[in-house]
């Protein structure tokens, strides 16, 4: 009798549901999944390596090349590590300001995960829909650093300049005449703030649409409902974090439970899943679109009320203003000293976790006294999550592997590193 | 959180008072030190007694260079800012064990932070995996095999993880150059990809200095 075997697939790295450069390796034995093995590295760059031979400034902009969809917050975890070093507190609006971005930063991963997510398993319209919000706020992004994605906005000590009173207009082009330009530039006319206050009350219609698309779908519910089980058990055995952690019922959320920055005098809550399912992940990511859109709304009520400075006024480790660099020597040599050597972070090691939109991320941050960091280990989410793929495809379709890495929320960037 | 830290610092003391054992606090997180023949135990214990249910990270250090920098401030002459990198001042440290395997541990229930740190003996550097306690340290493990070198015994699956297939070398350890060893270019003539010897020059931006009067700190 011939002896039966089972066949190996190979998904990716070239795949459009692979989020990426994902190889994996599947065994089959038809189409019921055997184990899972995936390939990563593909997307290697050893920031963390980088980071050892550059000042702790000129690492930022690496941090907004990890997780490419969430940049702010994992700037966020990089600049709290060195201010717990360098024990330095950002002032009171450059805290708000970034939990405000923090937040808009959760929108547009949650977004990006609905639009795709939806993509992979069979729904178009909502990748069509999701895009459509996500480009007001990446207009936030840009109307703030004027970069739409790689922001490099947060600093040690604050965050780079204060919210900006003008919003960028749409000009008249071959693609947008008068009318139409007049149309987008509505709700362009105040600040940043008013324009994200219109954001934050448009958005929860916007949140019902998609659940009117999805939520009761009969095909996204056959493709979502009982997929990927994991136990609350397994899933901290696992090292999961974020959504992929709630979604297992553990009522657990850094924001809340070791609050950084402002978020204790804010008002939210923590959705949590009941079965640990695929579709109880996907209700989880959904319910903290509307608590973020809520956290929203409360910064920018108090950024209205409260100006003030964004930045320490310590010389030594935020740059001199222009004006002051060009008239007082005191200035010139602060400059010269912060962009050519930079500052020297006191002997130690801190690890800082943040509430990032796929669960935590950590920046373990190690220094021997220089002006560079002796070592940087990068805690990515996704990494722990993905090494459970094998645990959690097993016994599934080879058409659920799809949904599964749509509902953790894969990202190369920060897997890889 | 800094109280209920002190509580269980001194409460891993007691209990482990009759093994090699540091614990340190500084920056309100809990730092352990134990042998890497502990480690197990150690582990063991603090899963199960002290509810640490999840590994959030494990990682290797290299600990060879620490504290070594490029431009020694003092010996500054009038010359200034010169690039001035020393070549070829990587020395091994001899007395102290050089490769560091730092766990970062999570209890949700008691909502606790601690690290634990253990230095692995041995070239190449040897030390048990965690794997059996927690999952999660399948893939933490692979990484810490694969950039720093350090064997994990008992771990099932000890390949390398982020690097290239066939990749030779650990390139986080500290004696690797920044710049690489090999460099890979499609060769037109053997119709394929080929490796060769790295061309580019290793340059310093900006030297590495420690100030010891953090005068530019304060």
């Amino acid at each position: 009798m011939p002896e039966i075997r089972n066949y190996t697939l190979n998904f990716g790295p070239q795949h459009p549901a692979a989020h990426g450069v994902l190889r994996l390796v599947l065994e089959l034995d038809g189409e019921v999944i055997q184990r899972a093995d995936p390939h990563v590295g593909l997307l290697h760059r050893a920031t963390e390596k980088l980071a050892e031979s550059k000042p702790f400034n000129q690492n930022i902009p690496y941090m907004d090349r990890l997780d490419y969809v969430s940049m702010m917050c994992n700037e966020h975890a990089y600049v709290m590590a060195i201010e717990k070093l360098l024990g330095i507190e950002p002032p009171i609006r450059a805290q708000y300001i970034r939990v405000m971005f923090d937040e808009i930063t959760r929108i547009l991963n949650h977004l990006l995960w609905l639009g795709t997510h939806g993509l992979d398993i069979g729904a178009m319209t909502i990748f069509l829909y999701a895009f459509r919000e996500r480009e007001d706020l990446i207009d936030c992004y840009e109307a703030v650093t004027g970069a739409r994605m790689h922001a490099a906005y947060y600093r040690p000590g604050g965050v780079y300049r204060d919210l900006p009173d003008r919003m960028p207009h749409y000009e008249k082009s071959k693609w947008h005449n008068e009318t139409e330009v007049k149309r987008l530039n509505t709700n362009r006319q105040g600040s940043l703030l008013d324009f994200i206050e219109d954001f934050t009350k448009r958005f929860p219609q916007y949140v019902d649409e998609y659940e009117t698309l999805l939520t009761e779908n009969r095909i996204w519910k056959q493709r979502t409902v009982g997929i990927g089980v994991v136990s609350p058990e397994r899933a901290q055995n696992l090292g999961f974090s974020g959504p992929m952690l709630r979604g297992s019922g553990i009522e657990w959320d850094l924001r809340k439970k070791q609050p950084y920055e402002v978020y204790d005098k804010l008002d939210f809550d923590i959705p949590i899943g009941l079965n640990g399912d695929t579709y109880d992940r996907y209700l989880v990511r959904m319910e903290e679109m509307r608590q973020s859109n809520h956290i929203i709304e409360q910064c920018v009520d108090w950024l209205r009320k409260n100006p003030g400075p964004v930045m320490v006024a310590n010389h030594k480790i935020a740059p001199p203003k222009r004006e002051t660099m060009k008239s007082e020597m005191e200035g010139l040599i602060h400059h010269f000293k912060f962009f050519s050597e930079s500052y020297c972070v006191p002997e130690g090691e801190v690890y800082q976790a943040v509430e990032h939109p796929k669960g935590e991320f950590g920046i373990y941050l190690i220094s021997d006294g220089a002006n560079k960091p002796y070592r940087m280990k990068i805690r990515a989410p996704g990494f722990a999550h993905l090494a459970a793929m094998d645990e959690m495809a097993k016994g599934h379709m080879i058409a659920d592997v799809v949904a599964l890495i749509g509902t953790q929320d894969i990202v190369f960037g920060e897997i890889d590193r | 959180m800094a109280n209920s830290l002190q509580t269980l610092q001194s409460e891993l003391q007691e209990l482990f008072a009759d093994i090699p054992f540091q614990a340190e606090m500084a920056y309100n997180e809990l730092t352990i030190v134990v042998s890497s023949a502990h480690i197990l135990d150690v582990c063991q214990t603090l899963h199960n007694r002290f509810a640490f249910t999840q590994l959030m990270d494990l990682c290797g250090v290299d600990y060879s260079q620490y504290g070594q920098t490029d431009w020694k401030t003092k010996m500054a002459t009038n010359t200034g800012f010169s690039r001035a990198v020393s070549k070829g001042i990587f020395k091994e440290v001899e007395d102290k064990p050089r490769f560091a395997v730092v766990y970062h541990l999570l209890s949700i229930k008691n909502n606790q932070r601690l690290r634990v740190r253990t230095f692995a003996q041995g070239e190449p550097p040897r030390i048990d995996s965690v794997i059996d306690i927690w999952s999660s340290a399948n893939w933490y493990e692979r990484e810490a095999f694969d950039l720093f070198g350090i064997l994990f015994d008992g771990h099932p699956d000890l390949r390398r993880i982020l690097t290239d297939y066939g990749f030779i070398g650990h390139p986080f350890r500290k004696d690797f150059p920044l710049s690489g060893n090999v460099e890979m270019r499609y060769d037109p003539e053997k119709k394929r990809v080929i490796y060769q010897p790295v061309s580019v020059e290793p340059r310093t931006l900006v030297p590495r200095v420690i100030r010891h009067d953090n005068r530019y700190v304060n």
